[in-house]
């Protein structure tokens, strides 16, 4: 699996993408969404709520588990990937594309989110 | 999680080849899915799915005594099951609490095929072995001795015909006899944890990766798939078959657990637990303390093992067993509930999920029946 190198990364295996207009979009990553198996229902933080950097902010239910949303940025929810919360599956199915979670006005970001190769690293270990 | 190292089917390399997403099941490395748990519930219900069970734990019992071993070690009436057929059963302590539960298939007059969970395997090979004493039958250890490969769903029998001269036609369900499949040895049998019409076939381990590869190749163009645990788990829970650890523990009954059909007063012998079985029967009866009911989502929150049951904010239960169940498209569960609030249509019932209490209905179960 790839991970695309214009995304930055967390940790807890959401991705982020360069903010256009001081607006960013978050998802998981390929490696989380197949950790998961297929996402059955995803509870996504509301538009206008605030999100902060490395604090839940929704979760995933996949067949045998749940987990926690985890926001990679602070700042404000502008939109919810409408298509994600009728269709979860596309959490699996296109994890960088159709499967992307929410958009955020980021006010802070932290020091140590990842690049592609560095969140290859993380995940392969 | 211990240090012991997992152990590994005879199919371990067909499922790392497979790409599958493997898990640790009682200590053995089991493939839990290959690809999407959905599509290959789906497969099973709609064509057909090829699972590897090899975890599960094998004991043989033999001799002019093993019938009447039996009729004491368990609560079934063993001496009863006729030649080539096979019975659901469990095995009890003293007190009742339940040991583990069982297929047994009768392969010969005086020889059983016993099928325990691999959690418990050791259990019951210790319990049979204690409870042979006296009796003029041995206790074998099997487990090394078979491989378990399942073909589950509608398309089974026609995939499997291909393969063998045995007479599927004449196999009942819960019924098997040896045969040969793709040129291997096997004791075929027509069982499974599926709900679905299938087969699980017994086989030499040596023999495991030459039989599914000839399954896989004849089931192909009916469109079977590789299938793991997780959806295992999902298609028994669907037909509402019990899972140990779930919703079978040493501290229930069989009749706490809703299975006291299971339990055979009726045969001569003196059999271990019917003391305390007679009394959890009367009380089963008379007072139920709690009874194994089914739950489904009004939403789409998933309710998990361990979860509270809940009506006007009291507790009244707790989950055993949950999923999002791919058939009927909402999060289902197994729960055991106060008496008062277990009949189907009960009103006011929910699950409390991580702090909030969501919605569901009581039903009967199973959720899923296949229709015949």
């Amino acid at each position: 699996m790839s991970n695309p190198q214009q995304l930055r990364y967390s940790k807890e295996h959401e991705w982020l993408s360069a903010a256009e207009d001081g607006v960013a979009t978050v998802g998981i990553t390929e490696f989380a969404a197949n950790a998961l198996g297929d996402v059955v229902y995803a509870q996504l933080p509301e538009a206008g709520t605030t999100v902060t950097a490395g604090e839940t902010c929704g979760e995933l239910e996949s067949t045998k588990s749940v987990s926690d949303l985890y926001s990679p940025v602070s700042g404000e929810v502008t939109e919810i990937n409408e298509d994600v919360v009728s269709d979860p599956s596309l959490v699996n199915s296109a994890p960088f594309e159709g499967g992307w979670l929410f958009k955020v006005r980021v006010t802070e970001e932290p020091a140590d989110l990842l690049s592609a190769d560095e969140y290859a690293e993380l995940s392969a270990g | 999680m211990s240090s012991t190292p997992l152990r590994r089917t005879a199919l371990d390399a067909v499922h790392r080849a497979l790409g599958a997403t493997m898990t640790d099941f009682a200590g053995w490395d089991m493939p839990l899915r290959y690809g999407s748990e959905r599509d290959e519930h789906l497969a099973v219900r709609t064509r057909a799915g090829l699972f590897d069970l090899s975890h599960m734990g094998e004991i043989t019992v033999t001799g002019p005594g093993s019938a009447a071993l039996l009729d004491h070690a368990l609560v079934g009436d063993i001496g009863a099951v006729k030649t080539g057929r096979a019975r659901y059963t469990m095995i009890c302590r003293e007190d009742g609490g339940i040991l583990d539960d069982l297929i047994v298939y009768r392969l010969h007059e005086t020889e059983y095929m016993i099928v325990a969970n691999a959690s418990n395997a050791q259990v019951v090979l210790d319990a049979l072995t204690e409870r042979s004493a006296g009796f003029d039958a041995e206790v074998r250890d099997d487990r090394d001795a078979y491989a378990l490969l399942a073909v589950q769903g509608p398309e089974s029998p026609g995939i499997l015909k291909t393969l063998t001269d045995a007479d599927l036609d004449g196999l009942k369900y819960y019924a098997g006899l040896p045969g040969t499949v793709a040129g291997v040895p096997a004791l075929i049998a027509r069982t499974g944890y599926t709900g679905e019409d299938g087969f699980e076939l017994f086989v030499a381990p040596a023999d495991a990766e030459k039989l599914w590869q000839a399954l896989t190749d004849a089931g192909s163009a009916a469109g079977l798939v590789p299938c793991g645990l997780s959806c295992r788990d999902t298609l028994r829970l669907e037909a509402g078959m019990p899972l140990y650890g779930h919703e079978l523990s040493t501290a229930l009954t069989p009749f706490d657990a809703g299975l006291g059909r299971v339990v055979k007063f009726g045969k001569e012998a003196d059999f271990v637990g019917r003391a305390a079985l007679t009394e959890a029967a009367a009380r089963a009866e008379q007072n139920p303390p709690r009874v194994l009911v089914g739950l489904v989502a009004e939403g789409r929150r998933v309710p998990r093992a361990g979860y509270a049951v809940v009506a006007d904010g009291q507790v009244i239960g707790e989950v055993t067993s949950g999923a999002p169940s791919p058939t009927l498209g909402q999060p289902i569960a197994m729960a055991y509930v106060d008496a008062a609030h277990a009949a189907p249509g009960t009103p006011g019932v929910g699950v409390d999920i991580r702090g909030t209490h969501e919605p569901y209905e009581v039903v009967a179960l199973p959720f899923y029946r296949r229709q015949k």
